[in-house]
């Protein structure tokens, strides 16, 4: 159902603004703490940005770049790297997602809260990456 | 038929109406939205967690939980699509 | 009583238009896609409620400012409901992939998208 798109400025201009796309998408997600931003926000930026290469330049070429695969088993780490987290703070001692007993050495609790909140925003943005574009790649499988 | 879906509409949109006269003016400080926990929200935040963005601090450290939960959600939702739409075999990267 | 408060509280009130319109979307539209447009645009007016109800006039986005600082927190604007409405975003998106997966396979079995068609086709078989 998906093929590269007849014209050709259309596939060259969305062939050269993809890189860039997925570099703003990860620029939302780690300035989160400075900025309007977040996990959310930039794992649908990058999410769009696959989209908009399987729409533009076809199946045949997108599918040995990003398996279609992929997706399940990126959202599924995601959603671990954030249960992990609040499995490591119940092991150092205190209770789930409590980010001031995480084990990194020589920081004060606040910036211990700081680290717990990029790794859970990390988590997310993988999680909702890999889910939208299953979702997509579901929607647009052929029979 | 039609004018009577249109005229329960109405109705309702009347009801919502007047309840919500008993909303709190757009825009007001004092608010019962903006008195009870959003002011210590504010203030403790930067000392906390050392994060300027208060929504983000919110989100993933004090109601971390939620947050977790809605990451369960559309991670459902992605493996209800899977589960209703057919799986992928190992060939399918090739395909055309 | 209606009339006075117009002004103080035009936000909600055009929620509340939007919200009648999506209903009205789902019930009195015949075509399934139209419905879920329908659901769409009454997700989308809860949205705009919560998220209007948290302004402060002469507040600022939540973020730390170091020429304000943190001791007066009226000159910032309520950080909770948008926090909230992050996650019925989220979950605004979960029910559309799901509903157009669901169409889809209705789509598929029928081949009509108009309810009254499908009914139809379900009590022949």
């Amino acid at each position: 159902m998906i093929a590269k798109h007849h014209d050709l400025i259309v596939s060259m201009s969305c062939r050269v603004m993809a890189p860039f796309i997925f570099l703003y998408g990860i620029y939302v997600i780690t300035f989160g703490h400075y900025s309007p931003g977040g996990g959310f926000q930039g794992g649908t930026i990058l999410a769009a940005d696959v989209i908009l290469l399987r729409m533009s330049l076809g199946r045949k070429a997108t599918y040995k770049k990003f398996p279609p695969q992929m997706g399940l088993i990126l959202g599924a780490i995601g959603l671990l790297i954030y249960g992990g987290t609040g499995l490591v703070t119940v092991l150092a001692g205190g209770n789930f997602l409590d980010y001031s007993y995480l084990p990194f050495p020589g920081l004060s609790p606040s910036d211990r809260r700081y680290y717990g909140i990029l790794c859970v925003e990390i988590g997310v943005a993988l999680g909702v990456f890999g889910v939208l574009l299953s979702i997509f790649d579901s929607l647009t499988k052929e029979k | 038929m039609k004018w009577l879906g249109i005229a329960l509409i109405c109705l309702f949109a009347v009801f919502l109406f007047y309840a919500e006269g008993d909303m709190a003016p757009y825009g007001d400080i004092s608010s019962p939205a903006n008195l009870h926990v959003s002011p210590d929200y504010i203030e403790r935040s930067l000392e906390e967690t050392h994060t300027p963005n208060i929504v983000s601090a919110v989100l993933a450290d004090y109601r971390g939980y939620d947050t977790f939960g809605e990451t369960t959600v559309i991670f459902t939702a992605g493996l209800i699509c899977f589960m209703l739409l057919g799986g992928w075999k190992r060939d399918d990267s090739q395909t055309s | 009583m209606m009339f006075r408060s117009l002004l103080d509280q035009y936000p909600y009130f055009i929620s509340t238009v939007l919200l009648a319109l999506g209903i009205w979307g789902m019930f009195a539209k015949h075509n399934l896609m139209k419905k879920l447009i329908g659901m769409n645009i009454f997700q989308v007016a809860i949205i705009l409620l919560f998220v209007s109800s948290s302004a402060k006039f002469g507040g600022t986005v939540p973020t730390f400012d170091t020429k304000i600082g943190v001791a007066n927190p009226d000159l910032y604007v309520n950080p909770l409901p948008h926090v909230l409405m992050l996650t019925a975003i989220v979950v605004m998106v979960s029910t559309t992939g799901v509903a157009l997966a669901i169409l889809l396979l209705i789509y598929r079995r029928y081949h009509t998208l108009d309810e009254r068609e499908i009914l139809k086709r379900m009590r022949e078989q």
